[in-house]
């Protein structure tokens, strides 16, 4: 049982939760996720860990509302509620240590599991320059904690509503056209990382990405994560999140991602139905 | 006279149970496992003994049956053996116990696994009686895992008196038994009973705790545990390297089986966890957890189910009453058969081609190797496959825990009683031998308790030293 000791929402259908769990802040790295599983019936999702406080004893995880655990946890789940299970740290933390110069992209929910990475690598020494994407203005989020772990911070919307119109591959490739970067980091939805791979490639810098497949133990036990990189299978709860984005089979894990779609979207109609009914009576 | 034959189980007609996860066999009547008892020649050496992993004093308790002392016959085999009701359902005991039975010479061996099973339920009904806890000693041990291995280590170390805390990745305890074994050859309320007695015992259970994660195997010791036992099992399912394999539509057992056992998909909606039933599903492999996928398949409304495995009949490693179930379910078998690809129609897969095989020269394990027939390659259209051809050994204990040795293999390395290359750190299970059985397990189990309790006796005496 996992007390939720702070609830934000951050913009539409993104929130960010302060959760108790003692064992795991005290562990935390960079890079590392929990999974959560809200009550008795509820599916096992994995989240990333977004800021830890030791000293608190909390975990901090934003939530993108996608399907229908995940607008369970927006819209029921409070301040005082508990959540029934948090298990981790699970993954390998990212690889921090002095590179130079390295650029750290986050797209859309991808911002909140960039934030510690960037800050990590500012505190190893680097020179960081962030970049931070959304569709729109209200789905950005946490410019303030970017800013403070950024040398730099360049901001995106598709709809320019904010900062640079477009998509946050530009930005990239502007800098990698002009500057001496040793590595990038890029997270967010599988897309704009299959896209960041392409441009970091282009121009010979290494990228790493964390993939986000469908997991159900995340402690290598099920191989439902599992990934093809390098032509290999790899599973990505004990052998990654993070993977060389070059060697990754994008589309491969963008199908695998669509397993069940069908299943998915049955499953949050019937929950908004049930929402729209409670609300009713 | 003795009956040549066992009393027969009385089962759930095959036509009604592939549409449900009950269990299969109802389990004998008192009647029906006296009986069955006096066929037992109660043989001077009894070769049964020797046959059991854990040497169940197996005439006794069949004596104690036949006596019609059912009480008296349970608190024989619990002398040696903690879970009866389980080990009487899933003990291979047509390679063990029965195996060497000495009526089976002749005729059909004793039903030692069913008697098992029958004095155990019978427990169950009229009242679980609860081992001794010993004096408290002040040592703390620490059992990482919680499937047979665990769950018996920890009994006993309680029995020895000592403070126990089982540390579990899941969310519920119980490994395979909860988590890969069927319902409808175990039933989940046998497991959770065995675990609710031994938290009746005074052990501490922590779900959620992924050691090597959330806490070191150094860490625990840090904190003040004097001897850790790694009971972690057997994870990191195996699949066949072949193309296609991460299709959508291809899931490992395990995966199969934990979203259907653990995570109940088959009640998706009213149950979060998705899962997908194929309408013709393929299931490469031949042993128990490929049986138990075919099943469970087609308890999910699948139309065909075929097993693909590449020896024969007689090879398959699953438990002859295992294949017959199956066989009498509706599940169809290619023997002599091997998958080279998947097929793949946009994403999803659409077929298995497969190359036929012949049996060759033993290998080292004595079984005859299959050697493909070229040009024998033909397809077998389906939309679902479940890879069941084993695991390799959980990796995240042995990869944080410095000094503890591992084989090439990746299990870890211990000796007989369990004891590992780190000193206070012990092992058993599948952990140590790769994929094996329930009763191995335990047995494991049992004899690392034994050796943990010497190794606290002997390296602080009798009382433990703070900070130690
Ligand atoms: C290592 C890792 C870290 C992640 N971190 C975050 C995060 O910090 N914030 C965030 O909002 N999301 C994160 N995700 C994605 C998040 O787990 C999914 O959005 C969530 O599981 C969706 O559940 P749902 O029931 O709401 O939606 P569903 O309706 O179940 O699914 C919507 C989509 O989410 C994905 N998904 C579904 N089930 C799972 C599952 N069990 N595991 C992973 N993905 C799944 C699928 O692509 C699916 O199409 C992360 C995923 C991984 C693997
Ligand atoms: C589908 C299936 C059917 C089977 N059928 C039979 C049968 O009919 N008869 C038979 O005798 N045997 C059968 N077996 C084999 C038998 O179940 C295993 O040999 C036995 O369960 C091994 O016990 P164990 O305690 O070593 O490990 P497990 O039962 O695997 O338990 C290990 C536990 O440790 C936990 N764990 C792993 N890593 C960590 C960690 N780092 N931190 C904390 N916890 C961790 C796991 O979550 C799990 O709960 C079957 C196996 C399967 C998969
Ligand atoms: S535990 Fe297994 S091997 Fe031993 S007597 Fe029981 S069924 Fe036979
Ligand atoms: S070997 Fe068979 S007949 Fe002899 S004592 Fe054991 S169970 Fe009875
Ligand atoms: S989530 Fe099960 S092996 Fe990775």
């Amino acid at each position: 049982m996992h007390l939720i000791r702070k609830k934000r929402v951050l913009g539409p259908n993104l929130v960010e939760l302060e959760v108790e769990a003692p064992l795991i802040a005290a562990k935390a790295q960079p890079g590392q996720f929990v999974i959560i599983r809200l009550h008795e019936k509820g599916e096992r999702i994995p989240l990333t860990l977004a800021d830890w406080d030791k000293d608190r004893g909390t975990i901090t995880l934003v939530a993108q509302m996608v399907g229908k655990t995940t607008h369970q946890l927006g819209l029921e789940y409070d301040e005082g509620d508990v959540i029934a299970d948090v298990v981790g740290p699970l993954g390998n933390p990212s690889e921090i240590k002095f590179y130079g110069t390295v650029v750290c992209v986050g797209g859309g929910v991808g911002i909140a599991p960039i934030f510690p990475i960037a800050r990590a690598l500012k505190g190893a020494g680097n020179t960081v320059i962030g970049i931070v994407g959304a569709r729109t203005k209200d789905l950005l989020f946490w410019l303030d904690r970017m800013e403070k772990v950024c040398h730099e911070l360049h901001v995106t919307t598709d709809d320019g509503s904010f900062g640079q119109k477009g998509v946050v591959t530009e930005p990239l490739r502007e800098i990698l056209r002009t500057r001496k970067v040793e590595h990038i980091w890029a997270i967010g939805p599988a897309i704009m990382m299959k896209f960041a791979t392409l441009t970091a490639q282009e121009f010979a810098v290494p990228i790493t990405v964390s993939l986000n497949t469908i997991m159900v133990d995340g402690t290598g036990m099920c191989g439902g994560c599992r990934a093809e990189v390098q032509g290999e299978s790899k599973f990505a709860c004990v052998d990654g999140p993070e993977f060389d984005g070059t060697k990754v089979n994008w589309d491969l894990l963008l199908a695998r991602l669509s397993t069940y779609k069908e299943e998915e979207k049955c499953a949050l109609e019937r929950y908004l139905a049930q929402v729209a009914e409670a609300a009713r009576r | 006279m003795i009956r040549p034959t066992q009393v027969p189980m009385r089962e759930q007609d095959p036509k009604a149970r592939v549409h449900n996860f009950e269990e299969v066999p109802f389990g004998y009547t008192p009647e029906e496992a006296v009986s069955e008892a006096e066929r037992c020649l109660q043989c001077k050496r009894a070769p049964c003994i020797q046959g059991c992993p854990v040497n169940i004093n197996i005439p006794k308790f069949i004596r104690e049956i036949r006596e019609g002392n059912f009480r008296a016959a349970i608190r024989t085999i619990k002398e040696t053996n903690n879970l009866p009701a389980i080990c009487g359902r899933v003990c291979p005991q047509e390679t063990q116990c029965q195996a060497v039975c000495t009526l089976g010479k002749k005729y059909e061996p004793v039903a030692i696994g069913r008697l098992e099973r029958f004095v155990a339920d019978w427990e169950y009904e009229h009242g679980v009686e609860l081992p001794e806890v010993g004096k408290p000693t002040g040592f703390r041990v620490a059992v990482v895992g919680s499937g047979p291995a665990g769950l018996t280590c920890a009994a006993d170390l309680r029995r020895f008196g000592h403070a126990v805390t089982i540390f579990e990745a899941l969310h519920e305890p119980g490994g395979v038994l909860m988590y890969g074994i069927p319902e409808f050859r175990l039933p989940k309320k046998i497991v959770r009973a065995e675990i609710e007695n031994l938290l009746r015992m005074g052990v501490e259970l922590r779900c959620n705790v992924v050691v090597g994660r959330t806490v070191t195997i150094d860490e625990l010791f840090a904190q003040g545990y004097h001897a850790v036992f790694v009971g972690s099992g057997a994870g990191l399912p195996k699949f066949l390297g072949i193309p296609g394999e991460n299709l959508i539509g291809i899931y490992s057992a395990n995966e199969f089986l934990t979203r259907v056992n653990l995570m109940r998909a088959y009640l998706f909606p009213e149950y979060d966890t998705p899962i997908k039933i194929g309408k013709v599903v393929a299931v490469v492999g031949g042993g128990n957890v490929a049986m138990d996928a075919a099943r469970t398949a087609l308890r999910l409304g699948a139309e065909r189910v075929v097993v693909l495995y590449r020896r024969t009949e007689a090879e398959m490693p699953a438990r002859r009453e295992e294949i017959h179930h199956a066989k009498e379910e509706g599940v169809e078998f290619e023997f002599l058969v091997n998958p080279v690809r998947f097929l793949d129609s946009s994403g999803r897969v659409s077929g298995v081609e497969c190359i036929r095989m012949e049996l060759g020269d033993p290998d080292e394990s004595g079984r005859r190797r299959p050697i493909p027939i070229p040009g024998s390659n033909f397809v077998i259209p389906v939309d679902m496959v479940i890879v069941a051809i084993g695991n390799d050994p959980h990796p995240l204990v042995p990869r944080t825990t410095p000094g503890l040795a591992t084989t090439k293999h990746g299990t870890v390395v211990a000796d007989e009683d369990g004891r590992t290359s780190r000193e206070g750190v012990f092992a058993g299970g599948d952990i140590v031998t790769g994929a094996a059985t329930v009763i191995s397990a335990m047995g494991a189990g049992k004899r690392a308790a034994r050796a943990i309790h010497q190794y606290l006796l002997t390296k602080y005496g009798h009382a433990p030293v703070q900070g130690a």
